[in-house]
């Protein structure tokens, strides 16, 4: 119920925000910056589907910009090495499914909490990237990826059908139960038979896999591979999930909120570049926003919590 | 003069109305009873005296004055302690601060007073023959040791008002004889008390006067002297009841479940025993025996240090509750809001919880598939409900029991564990629960039942097996299962 109403205010927000920008912004209403802005939230959009699962199951990945540098150093490595990019490319995805893997194994393991773990990875993984690739920018891609990535029907479709999935995978079957469940109440998903920790494996693993995948997508966008790539995004990615009405505490939210929210955030941005808002208010602006997404859906849901918790004392 | 009253008062949640009309006089130095069905409007009568929630309409007087409470802090200045039908302990606190929250005793120096805490909890755990470490942290207790924990907690109040709701349903007969100890003494000093259970005999056993709730409208108001537990349960259910034990006996079958020497260091050693296809077998014994944790050992909740779980012939996978339910094992947990249900989600999707590969269509969970599955045992166990995608955190104590036997009963296991199977449940549905549990053991499936509830044991099990002190220490046939036997073994006086 209230997920959906959180929803439609996004939706309002989104409209309104768009039409502002149509009518007020110069050079917003035109093809080439509409499909410009989509396929520069890309990143953000594939990072933050994956996140949505892990927020919902009430954990964090702070670590996902992280291995999105990483992928793009050990591919900008391989590249150098004559490798082709055909085998790279997996291999990227399997360094990101390991860089998963050992938040995975921290958490459920040795249940260290993931904030803590992916504050200690996101500095670990970037620090590795720049050890491999030092601060060279690998650019001699191949040219069939790089404009590949460029023409914007490609990545979104991507997104598209990626995001599809994900709802999917989240609101229609057993697996995303179990993982509101989870994010709900941990310990009666455990009484009732879930397999608590691998599916918490398992969402860290993608959401590594996921960081690598949009490195491909990133390196081949800009072409050019670099340890520094990304720097900053998983705090875009988290901000998008909450703005798109995921409860920090888990259990609650959706995947069509948080893609909303991806492109909400997306088109201020790209206006306030467009009205030429100088740099400080930009910055400033995102980062009311940033707080705002936080803050916002979940003031609700420390209302809520306060106002059933006096219901529940019973 | 009454100390506390409410007059002609009513509350409505949404569509729903809680309560309509209900006036209620509570007297220094009687204890009045709250009968009721469950979703009755019992809790929340409680809620608005303790100003958690305000009524919609009428009043509370407080020594003959209306008073407005604006939330359970001004309650609790003038006076009025309680204890609420779910424990509320902060987990990561200790026993003694739990007890002291928010208004813990001052040193000359103005800081806490440790000694003093521990000094006045020493004393309440006395009278109440607790035997918990105050220092300990509230995290990990048994229900009913955190029940004791919240009795302790009001009674460290002086209170003028006490109101208990369902303060016994996790308790076993030794903890509320001795609650019942403190309470009259409370009682004879002048204090007023206000006591919920669905144990009849309780009611007759401590109150003077009782006032009968249906359907959020009083019905009746009764001098204790006056009537039988039979009148009390026509003014509730308004109607005769059937038998409330309706056991049939089944043919027992094959071993279904056996238990072999399982041990947990410090909880629990040496366990051996087995329960048959058509059987229903109970583990009796004192709050504290080790009776929920060996039923959780052997649902894979907790691993065990020595021994094994067989399931129809098969050893089961230690420390798996997804193998325990693959074998056919079900588990209604005792903590039915921290184990057994997650309170934000809807009914119809707890009940699917435990059972996500049978409500599914191809990959894809079926909308039309999971209501059916709850509309199906939400009839069978008259749950009350506005509809079954409302949250399971605003259905009533009770009713949450429902949802969590319904959730396992779906299921449809070939041995079936229920703790406290019905922990606050009213009496005509507790009847029926126990139908339905005689009826699927003559059909072939093997209950272990956990239950702190005399009467029940004696009246439901075809055995009753004893635990004291993490030991099995008698099994009882249901013929020489006696009130006697059953806690002169509980209590270590005899071994077998
Ligand atoms: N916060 C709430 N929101 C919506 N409905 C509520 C809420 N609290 C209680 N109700 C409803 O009010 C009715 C009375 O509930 P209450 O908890 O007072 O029953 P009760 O008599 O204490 O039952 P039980 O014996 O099961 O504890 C029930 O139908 C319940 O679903
Ligand atoms: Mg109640």
């Amino acid at each position: 119920m209230l997920v959906r109403r959180w929803e439609s205010l996004i939706l309002v927000l989104l409209v309104g925000v768009c039409v502002w920008a149509a009518l007020g912004v110069d050079g917003f209403a035109n093809t080439s910056n509409v499909s410009f802005l989509l396929l520069d939230t890309t990143e953000i959009a594939l990072m933050a589907l994956t996140m949505t699962f892990v927020i919902v199951a009430a954990e964090i990945d702070l670590s996902v910009a992280s291995t999105l540098g990483l992928s793009c150093a050990v591919l900008g490595w391989l590249w150098n090495a004559g490798l082709g990019i055909e085998l790279i490319m997996p291999i990227c995805l399997l360094v990101g499914a390991l860089c998963g893997a050992i938040n995975g194994l921290l958490v459920t393991r040795l249940g260290l909490p993931s904030l803590a773990v992916t504050i200690g990875t996101f500095a670990l993984y970037r620090g590795l990237a720049y050890v491999i690739l030092g601060d060279q920018a690998v650019a001699d891609l191949p040219a069939a990826y790089t404009s590949l990535a460029t023409r914007p029907l490609v990545p979104l479709g991507l997104v598209a059908v990626l995001g599809v999935g994900a709802a999917v995978l989240l609101h229609a079957t057993g697996l995303g139960r179990a993982v509101f469940a989870i994010g709900a109440n941990q310990e009666a998903a455990f009484f009732s038979g879930i397999r608590v920790k691998r599916i918490k494996f398992w969402l860290f693993v993608a959401g590594g896999a996921m960081a690598a995948l949009a490195s491909l997508v990133f390196t081949f966008r800009y072409a050019s591979a670099r340890a520094d790539n990304g720097v900053g995004l998983e705090l875009a990615v988290v901000a998008a999930v909450l703005l798109g009405g995921v409860s920090i505490f888990g259990g609650r939210g959706s995947l069509p909120g948080v893609l909303m929210a991806v492109v909400l955030l997306g088109v201020v941005r790209n206006a306030l570049i467009l009205a030429d808002v100088a740099n400080e208010v930009l910055n400033f602006v995102t980062g009311l926003l940033l707080v705002a997404s936080v803050l916002a859906p979940n003031l609700g849901a420390l209302w809520r919590r306060r106002f059933t918790s006096q219901q529940e004392v019973s | 003069m009454a100390v506390l009253a409410l007059s002609d008062v009513s509350k409505s949640f949404g569509a729903v109305r809680a309560l309509r009309g209900v006036s209620l006089k509570l007297e220094a130095g009687e204890a009045h009873a709250l009968a009721g069905e469950n979703g009755a409007g019992k809790s929340t009568l409680v809620k608005i005296l303790s100003g958690v929630h305000r009524p919609d309409t009428g009043q509370i007087l407080l020594n003959g004055s209306p008073v407005t409470f604006g939330g359970p802090a001004d309650a609790r200045h003038a006076g009025v302690a309680v204890i609420y039908q779910e424990p509320t302990l902060f987990p990561d606190l200790s026993i003694v601060e739990n007890i002291f929250m928010g208004r813990q005793p001052r040193t000359r120096f103005g800081r806490i007073d440790r000694a003093a805490m521990a000094e006045q909890t020493g004393r309440l755990f006395a009278g109440l023959g607790v035997e918990l470490d105050p220092e300990q942290a509230a995290r990990g207790l048994s229900i009913a040791d955190q029940q004791l924990v919240e009795i302790a907690k009001a009674l460290s109040r002086d209170a003028k008002v006490l109101i208990m709701d369902e303060p016994t349903a996790a308790l076993s007969g030794n903890e509320v004889a001795r609650l019942f100890g403190v309470v009259k003494a409370l009682r004879e000093q002048g204090c007023a008390v206000l006591f919920i259970s669905h144990r009849l005999d309780e009611i007759f056993e401590l109150c003077q006067r009782v006032t009968t709730l249906r359907d959020g409208t009083p019905v009746a108001e009764d001098l204790i002297a006056d009537i039988t537990p039979d009148d009390l349960v026509r003014r509730m259910v308004g109607r005769d009841l059937d038998a409330l034990y309706p056991k049939q006996d089944g043919v027992p079958g094959e071993v279904a479940l056996e238990v072999h020497r399982l041990t947990r260091e410090g909880v629990f050693t040496d366990v051996s025993f087995r329960v048959r296809r058509g059987e229903i077998v109970a583990l009796a014994g004192l709050v504290g025996a080790g009776r929920t944790e060996v039923v959780r050992a052997i649902f894979g909740i907790d691993r065990q240090d020595a021994g094994w779980v067989e399931v129809g012939g098969r050893r089961l996978r230690p420390a798996s509750p997804t193998a325990a339910m693959a074998a056919g094992l079900a588990l209604v947990p005792e903590d039915r809001r921290q184990q057994g249900l997650v309170m934000d989600l809807s009914i119809d999707r707890n009940i699917a919880l435990a059972g996500l590969a049978e409500v599914r269509r191809g990959p894809l969970i079926s909308r039309a598939a999971e209501h059916a599955r709850a509309q199906d045992w939400a009839v069978r166990l008259r749950l009350k409900f506005a509809r079954l995608s409302d949250p399971v955190g605003v259905l009533s104590g009770g009713n949450q029991q429902k949802v969590v036997l319904a959730k396992w009963l779906a299921r449809k296991p070939s041995v079936l564990i229920v703790d406290e199977p019905t922990r606050g449940i009213d009496v005509g549905t507790k009847a029926e629960v126990h139908r339905l549990l005689s009826e699927l053991a003559v059909g072939g499936m093997a209950v272990l039942m956990v239950s702190s509830e005399l009467p029940e044991v004696l009246g439901m099990a075809d055995r009753v097996l004893v635990m004291h002190e993490g030991r099995l220490v008698a099994e009882l046939p249901r013929a020489s299962a006696t009130e006697e036997s059953v806690m002169s073994a509980a209590t270590g006086r005899t071994a077998a």
